[in-house]
């Protein structure tokens, strides 16, 4: 699966970090591989296509001149093929510093009187049980190392249960909980965790959204917000800013009044 | 240790350098006998991970890591297995340090034959990197004095080495870094010490000619030589310092031997001027670990060793200068420091170093300590001495100063290879595998990989050092 050479050793004067994202064949997950590589990081890229992955990896090890990015194909549903992969990747870039947590679908109902509990669990299963698969094992592994950093992409439409599409608001609710107890289970350890709460970001999930999508931004705009959060280790972004007032008002709006909206 | 039979998520561990200038992540394992080592190569093997030996950490590079690997320390592997008070012989696990085994021989009038600026390190770490001490003109590296060896090789075999038995894996696995097998038992000679102390000449020396003149003059009279060099001198000065050398004293110049070889007299004392705490030492140091303070401490320190005298010191004093403040290397900050050692011949030492310490203070990044010995050349297959002498710099590492500093030790690799010079393994963290293969030779390289590939056909040794140096 991975026939590239061993990547650049780290040295005191060279000392290169190690990260892993999975969910990087689009979007968010590969607009932040490029940005990562290009500051240094040596990354294991995982998603499930591989066309699209080795693309991605071409590309930046191109644009780098060295081998900075390996691909790993892989499908987060698989839980019982994460913890073998974690400690293969682990072997292979020679240690780890972060890893991103981006894979996630987004199935919208197709309405606010429909439902469609296959979507729902497969949206549970990807974002939510997907992640805990994976930060389950590298939670574990970064505590015991006492450093490292965990990236979560969760979203905005984790703040609020609304009536567009229940399963994702669900699934990114349960991951951004999963994330803040992480956090308070491994800043004591010396583990930065953040949460990402991006609104509507300019990829192919945005075709889920129903209705009008403002303050969009591009996934370059999203990931220079992560990137800057990453390096100050902070606890929670939104990307863009403005939404962390905007939910801050919906998560405040009393249900008497919500429940009656249809947004 | 049942731990061995699994890989647990528990036992990754972030390892440093001694420098605390590299971390790796590891996964751990504390064998306490040698059968359990081969349980970790069974799971290594089974798991497609890679092993490093690791005794005391103290190598200022990536010798004793193994990012994403299984560390194998050998930490709790620390008996002494046997020790003769009438012969002088020890025989050790790979775990006992240096410490140890001085507190056990000296009271009987034995000392190790060579020994590190810390007492902190193992002997299977001292084997492995085949180190020297202040006396390398003389008694040449620490391999020279070990008898025989016991090794545990991947295969599960367990050899036997004595420098006519399995000869070639003697010569190899001593300096070898830990990359042909384990060393399972060490056994060793000791040298007669007639007193608890020595006889201490210290000098000033006050450029690089007389430096170097003054190694050069001195090791053929003296039992241990060793020059401090104030790096941050500049123009005609560089060079300046101060040579100890000194001798083990013979037996009728010390009344009190028997005292004096009490191991009590032996320690370092734990406060300096009696009160100040010297745990504590290190967090005072800090702030004056910046390039101007440096130049002040060196400059005060030249100037107090102006005076020539000779003086008695006990033999832990004198050999583990390293020890005397506990943690100094943390008082480089966050980004830890790194060391460069050149071995150089005697003909060329002088040119190069002279053009190397400008070159550092032209880039501004002068080293903050230096430490220059005289060596002799010896047969191990790994060998970085030579007919010559060796100069060690101490780096401090910065976010700001890495890519500067890299680019000016890459120089000085150039500089020092040209001159014919040599690096040694434990120390340089930034050798490249061209600047390996130029100094060591292809044949060399090629044989060292011969013996490997027969001791370890599945190349489960590997450390991060291996990875940079020899793939």
């Amino acid at each position: 699966m991975s026939n590239y050479p061993k990547p650049v050793a780290a040295t005191p004067l060279n000392p290169r970090r190690r990260g892993i994202i999975i969910g990087a064949s689009d979007g968010i997950g590969a607009a932040l591989a490029q940005r990562l590589a290009h500051e240094g990081y040596t990354l294991a890229l995982l998603a499930r296509r591989q066309e699209k992955l080795e693309v991605i990896c071409e590309q930046i090890n191109r644009k780098t001149g060295e081998y900075c990015a390996r691909a790993y194909v892989h499908d987060v549903a698989d839980y019982e093929k994460a913890p073998e992969l974690l400690r293969r990747i682990v072997a292979d870039l020679g240690g780890l510093d972060l890893v991103v947590f981006v894979a996630g679908v987004n199935y919208p109902p197709g309405g606010i009187d429909k439902y469609n509990f296959e979507n729902d669990r497969r949206m549970v299963e990807i974002n939510l049980i997907g992640a805990m698969a994976w930060l389950s094992r590298v939670g574990e592994m970064f505590q015991s190392a006492k450093a490292g950093q965990i990236v979560g992409i969760s979203s905005v439409a984790g703040d609020r249960g609304r009536v567009g599409n229940p399963g994702y608001n669900t699934s990114k609710a349960g991951l951004s909980t999963y994330l803040e107890a992480l956090r308070n289970r491994l800043t004591r350890h010396g583990v930065n965790v953040l949460t990402v709460k991006p609104g509507f970001v300019e990829t192919a999930m945005i075709q889920a959204a129903q209705g009008p999508t403002p303050f969009m931004i591009t996934t370059e705009k999203a990931v220079d917000d992560i990137w800057k959060a990453m390096q100050k280790r902070r606890q929670v972004v939104y990307t863009p800013p403005i939404w962390r007032w905007i939910m801050l008002a919906i998560q405040h709006t009393p249900s008497f009044i919500f429940r009656r909206l249809s947004f | 240790m049942e731990a061995n039979t699994t890989l647990s998520l528990n036992s990754f561990t972030q390892l440093e350098n001694f420098g605390h200038s590299l971390r790796a992540p590891s996964y751990r394992f504390h064998p306490t006998r040698a059968e359990e080592i081969f349980e970790v190569f069974c799971l290594a093997e089974k798991m497609g991970l890679s092993v490093t030996a690791r005794g005391a950490g103290k190598s200022y590079n990536d010798a004793a890591l193994n990012g994403g690997g299984i560390l194998l320390d050998l930490s709790a592997m620390n008996q002494i297995l046997e020790w003769d008070p009438a012969s002088g012989l020890v025989r050790c696990e790979p775990g006992v340090t240096l410490e140890q085994l001085w507190q056990r021989v000296e009271p009987s009038g034995w000392w190790p034959p060579v020994v590190s600026g810390t007492m902190k390190t193992t002997l299977g770490g001292c084997l492995a990197a085949n180190i020297h001490g202040k006396n390398n003109f003389q008694k040449g590296p620490i391999g020279e004095h070990v008898l025989e060896f016991t090794a545990m090789l991947p295969t599960g075999e367990q050899i036997t080495c004595t420098p006519e038995k399995n000869a070639d894996l003697f010569y190899a696995m001593i300096s070898g870094l830990g990359m042909l097998g384990i060393f399972t038992s060490i056994t060793m000679k000791m040298k007669r010490i007639h007193s608890g102390l020595m006889s201490v000449d210290a000098f000033p020396v006050h450029n690089l000619n007389q430096h170097l003149r003054a190694l050069l003059d001195n090791a053929p009279t003296h039992d241990y030589v060793v020059g401090w060099m104030d790096t941050t001198a500049g123009g005609k000065n560089i060079g300046r310092g101060q040579i100890h050398a000194s001798n083990n004293l013979k037996e009728v110049e010390d009344p009190n031997a028997q005292e004096t070889m009490r191991l009590e007299n032996q320690t370092l004392p734990p406060r300096i001027f009696g009160v100040f705490p010297k745990s504590l030492l290190h967090y005072f140091m800090s702030p004056f670990m910046i390039n101007i303070g440096v130049w002040g401490v060196n400059t005060a320190k030249y100037v107090a060793s102006l005076r020539t005298h000779t003086f008695r010191q006990s033999h832990a004093a004198f050999h583990f200068l390293l020890d005397y403040v506990p943690n100094w290397e943390l008082a480089y900050g966050r980004g830890g420091l790194i060391q460069y050692q050149s071995f150089l011949p005697k003909e060329t030492a002088e040119e190069t170093w002279r053009a190397m310490i400008a070159l550092s203070h032209r880039n501004r990044l002068p080293s903050y300590l230096g430490v220059t010995k005289r060596h002799r050349p010896d047969k191990f297959l790994l060998t970085h001495a030579l007919d010559g002498f060796s100069l060690a710099m101490d780096f401090k590492v910065t976010d700001g100063t890495r890519a500067k500093l890299s680019q000016m030790l890459q120089e000085f690799d150039r500089m020092v290879l040209k001159a014919g010079g040599r690096f040694y393994f434990a120390k340089n963290s930034e050798t490249s595998a061209e600047a390996a293969r130029a100094f060591l030779g292809e044949e060399t390289i090629l044989k060292f990989k011969e013996l490997k590939k027969r001791c370890d056909p599945s190349n489960l040794l590997e450390s991060d050092l291996f990875r940079r140096v020899f793939e």
